[in-house]
């Protein structure tokens, strides 16, 4: 998630659309009633909340070069938390690097504790459990798999971390790792859908069960 | 990528004691940060007055808004208003001016700013003197040197972080690198904040 206003640019930006919905409230309420011009404001006032929260959201800017190699290297991006070590995401690397020159990048997003950790930048100990995890999974993909990879941590948003990997890493695919959806935060926010609705590549959805993985079970699957 | 990056060519900081180093992984700078917070606890203080105001105003529901014999000089707030809002047009073209390295018109602009906010208060404190009531008069006297009072004194906050900011522009502290002008950026936001509340404040107030 994005701060609607990071900079005096931005909140510039605010204070003119302010202005602007300002002149018009005082045009109307001086055009018909003072009680019109107040619903007007407080409709404006949503618009702009409404306006924030889209903002805050981020998305893929349209005009983001997404570039395939060229270079005979098949480029895989890995996007995963938790779930970066798991038994299912290892295997899948596997298969969709099997016969093939290929280039991994492991991102690996720092997940606030909670909202207000989030907002508050409070996510030191996410970056630092996130980054064990990914150093532990490039590890064992270099070793087990014997492909050359790297890892990055990612934004706190997913798919704002796959946005940012893109801009440096022209993938040919993305690998989304979660939980089983019955305890995936991640398919709740609807994160999977929402790569495939805004980026134009094979996006592949791992479900990588750890209680299972550790109880020593085959429940692990491909969603 | 706007967070934190680690990579494995990095060399592990085996040797490292102490509490980790501090990250800036949330995208955004601790001053910032700051002065967003700040901003955010201020709206819930102006959010209290305009909940006075409007309580005395719909709830209460005098026959006539103002109270009779009262009357607010409305032209006079509407060329107050824009003198501050054009303040806003002045801090940004500084900004604007030093993120391209123009040290002159950082200066010009931050200068230009000042000088609009003080006229700005300066004309409040005017309208204050010549007004003809006072705070003792009725709710509606309260509130309304509550809620312009409590703006006022924003601005003369914000008229403090200029001279500061104007003080370090003209000793050529301020640089085109985002981190080199924090020092008017920061002061940048918080103007940026103190006209809207008056544009609220003034259309609250002196229109509806």
């Amino acid at each position: 998630m994005h701060n609607p206003l990071r900079s005096e640019a931005d909140a510039f930006k605010w204070f003119v659309m302010v202005l602007g919905g300002a002149i018009s409230v005082g045009g109307l309420a001086a055009l018909t009633r003072p009680l019109v011009g107040l619903i007007w404001g407080a409709l404006l006032i949503g618009a702009g909340g409404a306006i924030a929260y889209r903002q805050s959201r981020g998305r893929i800017p349209e005009d983001m070069p997404l570039t395939r190699g060229g270079d005979g290297r098949h480029r895989l991006l890995v996007v995963a938390n938790e779930t970066v070590g798991g038994e299912a995401l290892i295997s899948e690397i596997g298969r969709r690097c099997q016969g093939r020159d290929c280039e991994i990048l492991v991102i690996t997003p720092a997940l606030a504790a909670s909202r207000a950790d989030h907002w508050a930048s409070a996510i030191d100990e996410a970056i630092v459990l996130a980054r064990q995890r990914m150093e532990l999974s490039v590890i064992e993909i270099e070793q087990r798999l014997d492909r050359r990879a790297t890892g990055e941590i990612g934004d706190s948003d997913p798919n704002v971390a796959i946005a940012d990997a893109l801009r440096v890493f022209p993938a040919d695919e993305i690998v989304i790792s979660t939980h089983p959806p019955q305890s995936s935060r991640w398919l709740e926010r609807g994160v999977v859908d929402r790569a495939r609705a805004e980026i134009d590549l094979p996006v592949t959805h791992v479900v990588v069960d750890l209680a299972a993985e550790d109880a020593g079970g085959p429940a692990v699957g491909k969603a | 990528m706007e967070s934190a990056t680690v990579t494995l060519d990095h060399p592990h900081e085996d040797h490292h004691h102490g509490p980790p180093e501090a990250n800036q992984s949330s995208r955004i700078d601790r001053q910032t940060l700051g002065i967003l917070l700040f901003i955010v606890s201020e709206i819930m203080l102006f959010g209290a007055f305009f909940a006075a105001y409007f309580f005395l105003r719909v709830v209460v529901d005098p026959p006539n808004w103002p109270p009779d014999p009262y009357e607010l000089p409305v032209a006079v707030a509407f060329v107050n208003t824009c003198i501050l809002v054009s303040s806003s047009f002045t801090i940004h073209y500084a900004l604007e001016a030093i993120r391209k390295g123009n040290h002159a018109g950082l200066k010009l602009g931050l200068a230009l700013t000042w000088l609009l906010g003080a006229t700005f208060l300066f004309i409040q404190i005017n309208e204050y003197a010549h007004i003809g009531f006072s705070a003792r008069d009725l709710g509606f006297g309260s509130i309304f040197y509550s809620l312009t009072g409590l703006h006022g004194a924003h601005v003369f906050v914000g008229l403090l972080l200029l001279s500061f900011a104007n003080i370090r522009a003209f000793r050529g502290h301020y640089g085109p690198e985002a981190e080199n002008h924090l020092g008017v950026e920061v002061p940048g936001i918080y103007w940026h904040f103190v006209d809207v509340m008056w544009i609220v404040v003034f259309l609250t107030v002196y229109v509806l």
